[in-house]
């Protein structure tokens, strides 16, 4: 393997010093002269018309500079197809925007919003997705018939992936040696729960110019989505530090148009950062996920057919459902060969607070209530779970559907070697007992293990630009719209340019991330950091330095390819006692600048596997995550410590604690969120860490400069279901209903007779 | 300036935070203290002090903690009025306040990369330092224990307690 200069050396973060000193400014700690301060009112109800609003009264409260209601906000549309109105004379869920103020202090607009009288008229409510589909059910949406929000998501082009149908399932029903059915969930909407809430500030210049500062994932995004929906308005997005985000905070559109509605009706900036509460009660959660489903497979452990219908419950609105399930279908496909395919998704409205991107990616939703279907054939077949990963998952050569609904036939590595080694390392063999037995009976403690697997063919997915610009004193600088949202993406990209240029670390930098200097940038969504963007600022690199040694080339007296560069220095390859610098070559009035673009490839599949150890105390039903084994191959780690922080990451952010404790809890009476606070809602602490190991190949990717895949993103989907496999095998009986609270476990063991019955 | 605690009509309130004495006049005016304030409140919003963050805001998350007197405390969860005569010590006040050097904490969680979005690394490091303070060569257990009440989403817990433990064992000086 080549040895580089920074790649795979571990290198402080460049942002470091501000992290660690308090300095970092995320978007809460802005202030903007002359700011107001936004505030929503939310409602109490799930599904109500509004009858009468009346602001007078608020209005008169000192501070108060601006009240709206459905009566008078900008007509601007969230969702997909646009189908929610900033403000509605209708509401579809308990924390459903009522009305907006714009006030001098956060107290002010707090107290002004208790001074609002609204009267409603209830609706009846559903939050079941098939409910929602009944005939009679409570409609949110009279374009949306039986709550089914459209297919087709235009960003993915007109054919768009909508179900996985392939082959013939009646074919594969007869070749099948079993055939297992069942209806399986993941229903348990976790949130993300970043530590920082959702955020921005917005200001007007004139009538026609908006500049947006927020925490979003993907800054460039919201000039090119939203100002087409604000009226062909000039939009200027500035992105800030992400107190991380895990997708969610890439949907921007809640918070960036009232922030721009009050900012227009005041003349003044207006910022409006989400509460905690209203973070966890009215932003988005996780896709509710359920699949009826077949599967056949035979002694062998080929899988014959897989036939179902996916429902998938997207609350009150859906902005990027779709695309999920699109994703989910291609990834399924990934983790499964198959010749028979009918697995039919569909988008339902329900009246709770909605489902917005999260890491996984409609993937881990999918993936979660499918594997235990799955398991049951694979426990029909007596074929261990790893065996039947590694002879189902996607090999060069092999072919799926992706997101585009074109068909795509993998170019990228066989992770074959990452899953015997992630076997070896975890003691996979010895562990396994078989289907439904315990590793290990002490007592009360019962352990047991489980497996998981995830891969996304979308490390090449969606274009990025960038620049590099050479200056004279010898440094480059890029220009990139990437947010840098804890992955460490913006040093790395620094790496990967001061590796291109041979120039020491600190003679790189990133432009602020500002829509008006950068050019386009999806952001860093998926696995795509890596590839996409870091193979469009590397190919800026190399456009630069190419123009650079074309301009020294005649003063050399040689060709541009002989040329060398090094700390600055210019000199001709195998000359390297004739140095200069680049200021003596390019005269100090002159850059560079190169320009790089990502064009997507969807044939590049990552993968990561996980392996668990759990121990469920028999007597109290409480489950312990005892060991965590990752395992994946990315060709060429850029930043060691870097990439054991993403695959640790596997816990948190609605990963695998979405199996044992994680669960956003609806009261179907009243339709509230019963947790929204960080007590109630569930998180893992420092003193109950598994053990955790991860096992990192770098076998060499075919594409990239340096031969490296992204695979931040996966590494949370692969673990509830292997959570839910080793819980079942340590207690010897089949539990599926995530997450595995102690309750859930009794209720299995048959110690208990009802499990409490659990909101969907 | 007339010295504010001579006027009775003005209570006044007086912080030493990062080694500064600051009096603050309590009143629900633009540049007054209000009694409903809360520490964090008053660090974030009257001095500038940003890096405590607020993320829970409901005593759950440490993402707000500072030093009160050594201790750690969370900032959200006092009232500032409750901090009258109080030392007060905040991620902006690490480190040596005469050569600028940062505190061998903070260095040790840049050299392990010990955050990711960094929101909840100034309570962290604020929480370990507390910690470290009174116990400068805790244990690994004794360090997660001390930090269990601190929310990190990102997962950067196992690179936090090696840089906490690279600390400690130079005697978190």
């Amino acid at each position: 393997m080549k040895e580089y200069r920074f790649i795979g050396k571990p290198t402080p973060r460049k942002d470091a010093l501000d992290i660690v000193t308090g300095r970092t400014k995320f978007i809460n700690d802005l202030t903007i002269p002359n700011m107001l301060y936004g505030k929503v009112l939310r409602s109490p109800l799930p599904h109500a018309l509004i009858k009468s609003i009346d602001t007078a009264e608020a209005m008169r409260l000192p501070g108060v500079k601006a009240v709206h209601t459905y009566k008078d906000v900008p007509d601007w549309m969230g969702g997909l197809p646009l189908h929610v109105r900033v403000l509605d004379n209708k509401v579809r869920y308990v924390g459903d925007a009522v009305a907006l103020i714009a006030a001098e202090t956060e107290d002010i607009g707090e107290d002004a919003l208790r001074l609002i009288k609204v009267e409603y008229e209830p609706l009846p409510a559903v939050y079941d997705v098939e409910e929602a589909m009944q005939p009679g059910a409570p409609q949110l949406y009279e374009q949306f018939p039986g709550n089914i929000l459209p297919q087709g998501i235009p960003a993915f082009g007109p054919h768009s992936l909508q179900e996985v149908v392939i082959g013939d399932v009646e074919k594969g029903r007869e070749e099948a040696d079993f055939i297992v059915e069942g209806t399986y969930a993941y229903e348990n909407i976790p949130n993300p729960l970043p530590p920082e809430s959702p955020g921005v500030i917005a200001a007007w210049e004139g009538t026609d110019t908006l500049t947006v500062w927020s925490a979003s994932q993907g800054p460039h995004m919201i000039k090119v989505s939203l100002q087409r929906r604000m009226g062909s308005i000039n939009l200027h997005s500035i992105g800030n530090p992400v107190g991380a985000s895990y997708g969610s905070k890439y949907m921007s559109w809640q918070y960036v148009l009232p922030a721009a509605a009050l900012a227009k009706a005041t003349g003044r900036p207006v910022k409006f950062c989400y509460g905690r509460s209203e973070h966890l009660a009215a932003f988005t959660v996780r896709l509710g996920s359920r699949i009826h489903g077949k599967v056949g497979m035979k002694k062998n452990g080929d899988v014959t057919f897989l036939s179902g219908d996916w429902l998938v419950n997207t609350g009150a609105f859906s902005e990027t459902s779709q695309a999920m399930v699109a994703v989910g279908c291609g990834e399924a496909q990934l983790m499964l060969r198959c010749p028979n395919w009918s697995l039919k998704p569909k988008v339902v409205c329900t009246n709770r607070t909605a489902s917005g991107q999260i890491r996984g990616f409609g993937g881990q939703e999918l993936k979660c209530a499918l594997l235990p279907l799955l398991t049951m054939a694979m426990e029909k077949a007596g074929i261990d779970p790893v065996d039947f990963f590694k002879r189902n998952y996607v090999k060069p050569g092999d072919g799926y559907y992706w997101r585009d609904g074109n068909w795509w036939v993998c170019r990228g590595t066989d992770y074959t070697k990452a899953i015997e080694q992630g076997a070896g390392t975890f003691g996979w063999k010895d562990k396994w007992k078989g289907w439904l037995k315990p590793t290990s009976v002490k007592g009360v403690k019962q352990r047991g293990v489980g497996v998981g697997v995830h891969g996304n063919a979308d490390v090449g997915e969606d274009v990025s630009e960038a620049y590099v610009r050479l200056d004279p004193n010898g440094t480059a600088t890029i220009y990139s719209g990437l947010a840098e949202h804890g992955t460490g993406q913006r040093s790395n990209i620094c790496k990967m340019v001061a590796e291109i240029l041979q120039l020491p670390l600190d003679r790189v930098s990133v432009t602020p991330n500002d829509s008006r200097v950068n050019p386009y940038e999806m952001g860093p969504v998926g696995s795509r950091g890596t590839y996409a963007i870091g193979s469009a600022v590397i190919a800026a690199a190399e456009d630069a330095k190419r123009q650079l040694f074309e301009l020294i080339a005649p003063k050399f007296k040689v060709k541009a390819e002989d040329l060398e560069t090094e700390d600055g220095m210019v000199y001709v390859k195998g000359k390297a006692g004739t140095k200069i610098p680049w200021i003596k070559a390019m005269g100090y009035d002159r850059t560079v600048m190169g320009r790089g673009r990502f064009e997507p490839d969807f044939a590049l599949p990552n993968f990561m596997m996980i392996f668990t150890e759990v121990e469920v105390d028999t007597e109290t039903g409480k489950v312990d995550l005892i060991r965590v084994v990752g395992a994946t191959d990315v060709g060429q780690i850029i930043d060691p410590p870097g990439i054991t922080n993403q695959l640790n990451g596997c816990l948190g952010s609605a990963g695998i604690d979405t199996a044992l404790f994680e669960e956003t809890v609806i009261d179907t009476r009243l339709g509230r969120i019963m947790n929204p606070n960080m007590i109630d809602y569930k998180w893992r602490t420092f003193s109950e860490l598994p053990e955790m190991e991860h096992v990192i190949l770098e076998t060499p990717f075919p594409s990239h400069r340096f031969h490296a895949v992204g695979v931040g993103e996966i590494a949370t989907a692969p673990g509830p279901s292997a959570v839910l496999m080793a819980v079942s095998n340590a207690i010897g009986v089949r539990i599926h209903d995530y997450p595995l609270t102690p309750d859930k476990v009794l209720s299995a063991l048959g110690k208990i007779t009802t499990a409490k019955r659990r909101a969907k | 300036m007339t010295p504010t605690h001579e006027n009775p009509s003005h209570p006044t309130l007086t912080l030493t935070v990062n080694g500064k004495t600051h009096s603050f006049l309590l009143g629900e005016g633009s540049h007054e203290v209000p009694p409903s304030h809360t520490l964090a409140q008053t660090l974030r919003e009257r001095l500038g002090l940003t890096g405590t963050k607020i993320s829970c805001d409901h005593g759950a998350c440490g993402c707000c903690t500072v030093l009160m007197d050594g201790k750690a405390v969370l900032s959200c969860m006092l009232l500032t009025v409750e901090c009258e005569g109080k030392e007060i010590t905040t991620i902006e006040g690490l480190g040596n306040p005469v050569t600028g050097a940062i505190d061998p904490l903070q260095q040790s969680f840049i050299d392990h990369t010990a955050f990711q979005c960094g929101f909840c690394t100034p309570g962290i490091i604020m929480s370990a330092k507390a910690l470290l303070n009174e116990n400068p060569s805790s244990t690994r257990d004794e360090v997660k224990e001390a930090l269990s009440g601190n929310f990190c989403r990102c997962i950067t817990h196992y690179h936090v307690l090696d840089a906490v433990m690279a600390a400690a064992q130079k005697g978190g000086k």
